[in-house]
């Protein structure tokens, strides 16, 4: 809901000067994304770390599309997320290392699985959807802990040779191309999930959410929509993937996992739903914390993702993004 | 093959006192509540510390481990979910979630990661030959409990006043609260028997489904299944629904191992895209 106003903000103002608040605003974005750039001088032993935070800012920007703009809830992303970084590592494993390419083949195959599955989650009501996309999740996490021969089962996928990016930049050893890669891809990506989200597309999906009944009376496809927006954040989240595969030259049963659905969206609660920014904040904040906690104890860090679950549905929305536009007062 | 399926069904039936609670939860308040299999899995540990620990007999720690688990379900029930009603489905996902994390990471913590084992009593254990067919004995008594229990279960909601206002709850909230049916505290009541329930199945279980810190998020899809196929206003859904269910994962995993859990998932997938009200689910929609 508060994402709407500063949306309602945007369209509105493009006649105008930038006003104050505008001007705020464009000013924290620039310091948020020289903040990516910082950490890489910063904390040049965190690097890896770094591009994990990238990774999952993009997991969880593409679960907002489909979450937090278009409403429908989903167990099952990580389906998305493990098949773009199996494509992309299988491609990469099987002698073709180009990069860029691999990002688009994980985008191409997610999305025609988006396709496939699309008609299947969004036909029954709410609740047997949600059921579907759990079960088509655990599906593809069978079928690749089974392919043992294709996907490399538990061990994981080895054996991923990646050729440098562009022709120029190789892979080393301390992350440093991995980062700015994933930085670049994920940067890239956020400035055209913004464009679409502010498009009559994006508009039409926070119709739909808002009330599923009359957004055909103003002219939005609903089904399609949706379908779109599936697609959509399928392709995302495989890029995610592939970047995972890419970065790590290694792919584990764990990108399919339920776990992974469940931490993505948490991030998206946790930043705040229906906010680009939201997601990525979620993501930064998530990962930091797990980075952390795990540090500890894996028991220690699971009972207080938990406590965190628990506690954010109940205190309420708008999570850290909320908490911040509270705090500048942002429109 | 008898065996298989004698087997199957006593799972089955295990499934479907494990699951039967949550077919309420979701029907009667449309609460997706994703933790329904962390209170079998409280009610598993508490028969097995009992029965390891201080040397409790069987059915004293059955009867403990159910007890205990409505308990639990009540605190939470009246403390924290009651709070979520009416939120969309996306609140009550996220919540359960952190409920079956913060209950799976207490029992690691407390329990450790290991698979916990107990020894059944005399009269339990071994087989019985009939027929030429051996049966488990312990499968024998699983398919009487159970079944007792899922007769009580029909018979209650079918002839009782109660069941007959919870159906009526289940089928129309507002025009139940209309009619002056107190549907909270309804709810109330069946939540904590649908806890207990899962309570006893996790207790009975230990020996058939084993029992680790990760049992919510290995049966939740079984439990889902069964409730999402069976439907939420019979208790003859849920109960077909779980005995189909157990019969197919016990065979799948007797004949074709290679296939796993895959079977299962599939099974699901399909039914919920050809019958998405329900396995006996009147055709019209509410």
């Amino acid at each position: 809901m508060s994402g709407a106003g500063l949306h309602a903000d945007r369209i509105a103002q493009p006649a105008k000067l930038p006003g104050r608040g505008a001007l705020l605003r464009i000013g924290l974005e620039a310091l948020a994304w020289l903040a990516w750039v910082a950490a890489y001088f910063a904390f040049p032993d965190y690097l890896p770390l770094l591009s994990g935070i990238a990774i999952a800012a993009l997991f969880a920007l593409s679960l907002d599309i489909l979450v937090g703009f278009a409403g429908v809830v989903t167990l099952g992303h990580a389906a998305f997320f493990g098949l773009g970084a199996y494509s992309a590592g299988i491609l990469a494993q099987q002698g073709w290392g180009e990069p860029l390419s691999g990002l688009v083949l994980a985008a191409l195959l997610a999305a025609l699985l988006g396709v496939v599955t699309a008609p299947l989650v969004l036909r029954g009501g709410d609740l047997a959807g949600l059921m579907v996309t759990l079960g088509l999740g655990l599906m593809l996490y069978e079928a690749a802990n089974k392919a043992h021969a294709i996907t490399g089962g538990a061990d994981g996928l080895q054996g991923v040779e990646m050729w440098p990016v562009l022709g120029l930049w190789r892979f080393d050893l301390f992350g440093r191309t991995a980062y700015l890669y994933s930085l670049a891809v994920l940067f890239l990506l956020f400035l055209l999930a913004r464009l679409i989200m502010s498009a009559p597309f994006g508009l039409g999906l926070r119709a739909i959410k808002g009330n599923a009944r009359r957004a055909p009376a103003l002219g939005v496809p609903v089904k399609r929509r949706l379908i779109a927006a599936y697609v959509l954040a399928a392709a995302y989240a495989g890029v995610a993937g592939a970047l995972l595969a890419q970065t790590t030259q290694f792919v584990s049963l764990d990108a399919l996992g339920f776990q992974r659905s469940a931490e993505g969206l948490l991030m998206l609660v946790l930043g705040g739903l229906g906010s680009l920014y939201g997601a990525i904040l979620g993501a930064v904040a998530f990962t930091l914390a797990h980075h952390l906690l795990s540090e500890m104890s894996p028991q220690f860090w699971q009972f207080w993702i938990g406590v965190a679950l628990v506690a954010l549905p109940l205190i309420g929305r708008g999570g850290l993004m909320g908490l911040l536009r509270r705090a500048v007062r942002l429109p | 093959m008898v065996t298989v399926l004698i087997d199957g069904v006593a799972s089955g039936m295990l499934l479907f006192v494990l699951a039967c609670g949550l077919s309420v939860t979701l029907g009667l308040m449309n609460f997706v509540n994703l933790a329904h299999g962390a209170f079998g899995m409280a009610g598993g540990y508490v028969c097995a510390v009992l029965l390891n620990r201080y040397g409790v007999p069987f059915v004293p720690a059955l009867l403990a481990a159910a007890v205990f688990a409505a308990a639990v379900g009540v605190a939470l029930e009246r403390t924290l979910y009651v709070r979520l009603y009416g939120r969309d489905h996306l609140d009550q996902v996220l919540f359960s979630i952190g409920l079956v994390f913060v209950a799976s990471a207490t029992v690691d913590w407390l329990m450790g990661a290991r698979q916990q084992l107990i020894q059944l009593p005399a009269w339990l254990s071994g087989r019985v030959e009939w027929a030429g067919i051996g049966i488990g004995r312990y499968r024998l008594f699983l398919i009487l409990v159970c079944g007792a229990i899922a007769a009580a279960l029909h018979l209650g909601l079918v002839r009782t006043r109660f069941g007959a206002r919870l159906r009526a709850a289940v089928d129309d909230g507002v025009v139940a609260r209309g009619l002056g049916i107190p549907v909270n505290r309804i709810f109330a009541v069946t939540f904590a028997l649908g806890s207990g329930l899962a309570g006893l199945g996790g207790a009975l279980g230990v020996e058939v489904l084993g029992l680790d810190p990760a049992f919510p998020l290995k049966w939740l899809v079984h439990v889902l299944i069964v409730v999402a196929v069976g439907g939420a206003n019979t208790i003859l859904g849920p109960f077909l629904a779980a005995l189909l269910l157990g019969v197919v994962d016990v065979a799948g995993k007797y004949w074709v191992p290679q296939l796993g859990a895959f079977a299962i998932y599939t099974a699901m997938v399909l039914l919920l895209l050809a019958r998405p009200q329900g396995l006996l689910a009147k055709a019209a929609a509410r």
